[in-house]
């Protein structure tokens, strides 16, 4: 199956009641809700990040593609969890201790849930334990985010404590943080931004 | 601040304001990722220490230590029922420093939730900031600076709030998306900004920290094309390397000095500094003015 341009165009568009109406009619359809996913949906999203990374748009309407994503993804979850589709895989998402900035996180679940991740989204604030939590959950990535320089130091105390364990890796990423950080503390993923992440994701579960 | 008065501050560009405040706070003790406005009611003598650092360096307008005490900040911290208090307080320690030697602009930074995603409601945004620069005003703020904004529409927001106080009001944004970090977070240009900040009434405009003296140039250049308002510009000390742990910024006062002058030719009326900066880079600016 190709994709489906309308609902490509609709999620990239950022057209949440389209996209909604369209997936809606597929499934009354009995269209193939994976394919759906595999075909139109995550291309779709792959298609804004890259023109975000390019500079081509900017937040806003990565947002809105987002959300107009989510309204499709509304629909068709509870039919892929009914037809046993697993995600690619479960991360976990989080800002680090002593930081309360959201905006950037709150891109990086959005864009990871866009790409097909199930994502356990733990908020700001994140004490190690908050991580240790997640893994329990199942989360195979943790992804760390920092908007402070200050508070920035905590991801080498995440990155630290899971130091050894094979079954967790680590994805830092936020406005003062760098490639060069990222080896310093150990971590397996730097994503510059938050569809950079993504492709940050991709390569350790790639290694794994 | 008469609309006369504020001509007369502008007369005399360019004007010196401060450096950064964060920084100077840790230095004293203010543990990393804390916020720092809570100080203004704990530890008064340190930030009108800062204060004074900055007025002693030669800083005609010094700031206050509230930019994150809106209450919508502040209740991230369980402490928004505080917000009218520790901005009395944060405006009253810098009233205090400067005297009769510099003004006290009240800092006003963003509510950290976005209006366009509706993560916050309009009326409760309008509710924070006027009661943040309400009372900024009351601890004696002799004019108001929004700053740091990345969303066009919190901004105007913002600027409409502070303007209730019948107080002079800038507003800044910050620019450090795009190629050319030319661009707010939310893809804003300098032109976009002014026209709008402009519209909704600010007496002045501006951009502060994001990225380095530099790129403020070419931002400082187009808002001179696109408005005739007074503009303030506060750079970083360039972009901070990680040097064991610590972010560091290797930017000396002399270079910061050297590129911020530039910026007086390119139009700007207010000239500071943001993140990385100090009293030492103000000092040696205001001996490059001299």
């Amino acid at each position: 199956m190709a994709k489906i341009d309308e609902i490509y165009e609709g999620v990239c568009k950022g057209n949440r009641k389209l996209v909604a109406e369209q997936v809606q009619a597929y499934v009354d359809n009995d269209g193939d809700v994976v394919e759906l996913l595999n075909d139109t949906m995550i291309p779709a999203m792959r298609d804004i990040g890259d023109k975000f990374s390019r500079n081509e748009v900017y937040v806003p309407e990565m947002l809105i593609a987002a959300r107009a994503m989510q309204a499709g993804l509304d629909i068709i979850e509870p039919l892929l969890a009914a037809k046993g589709h697993k995600a690619r895989a479960r991360v976990a998402v989080g800002t680090v201790k002593g930081d309360l900035h959201d905006i950037g996180k709150n891109l990086v679940v959005m864009m990871l849930k866009g790409a097909g991740y199930e994502v356990i989204d733990l908020g700001v604030d994140c004490p190690v334990e908050k991580y240790e939590e997640a893994v329990k959950e199942g989360a195979q990535v943790l992804c760390l985010s920092a908007l402070l320089t200050t508070t920035m130091p905590y991801m080498k105390e995440v990155a630290d404590h899971f130091k050894g364990r094979d079954d967790v890796k680590i994805l830092i990423g936020g406005a003062p943080v760098t490639k060069e950080y990222a080896n310093e503390i150990g971590a397996h993923g730097y994503g510059s931004d938050a569809n950079d992440a993504v492709r940050a994701l991709e390569n350790i579960l790639n290694a794994a | 601040m008469t609309r006369e008065e504020w001509t007369a501050l502008c007369d005399a560009a360019p004007v010196l304001v401060d450096g950064a405040w964060g920084t100077q706070l840790q230095a004293r003790g203010l543990p990393p990722g804390e916020g720092s406005d809570r100080w203004n009611d704990t530890h008064p003598d340190d930030v009108k220490e800062v204060a004074a650092s900055y007025v002693n360096a030669g800083s005609r307008i010094i700031l206050t230590n509230t930019f994150g005490a809106n209450r919508i900040m502040l209740d991230g911290h369980g402490q928004g029922a505080r917000a009218a208090e520790i901005n009395r307080l944060g405006a009253a320690l810098s009233r205090a420093a400067a005297g009769d030697r510099a003004l006290v602009f009240g800092s006003m930074g963003p509510c950290g939730k976005m209006l366009m995603m509706g993560d916050v409601e309009e009326d409760a945004l309008w509710a924070a900031f006027t009661e943040q620069a309400a009372a900024l005003q009351a601890g004696g703020a002799d004019g108001l600076v929004i700053e740091t904004m990345a969303a066009l529409d919190e901004a105007v927001l913002a600027v409409k709030a502070a303007l209730t106080t019948g107080l002079p009001v800038v507003a800044s944004m910050v620019y450090d998306s795009g190629a050319d970090k030319d661009r707010t977070m939310m893809g804003v240009t300098p032109e976009q900004a002014a026209e709008a900040l402009v519209a909704a009434g600010a007496w002045g405009i501006g951009a502060n920290c994001g990225q380095g003296p530099e790129g403020f140039i070419p931002i400082c250049e187009r808002y001179r094309q696109a408005c005739d308002v007074p503009i303030w510009m506060k750079p970083n000390a360039g972009l901070p390397v990680m040097v064991d742990g610590q972010a560091t910024y290797e930017m000396t006062p002399p270079e910061f000095a050297d590129i911020a002058l530039r910026l007086r030719d390119a139009g700007a009326t207010f000239i500071g500094g943001c993140c990385g900066t100090s009293p030492a880079f103000i000092s040696a600016l205001a001996g490059r003015l001299q």
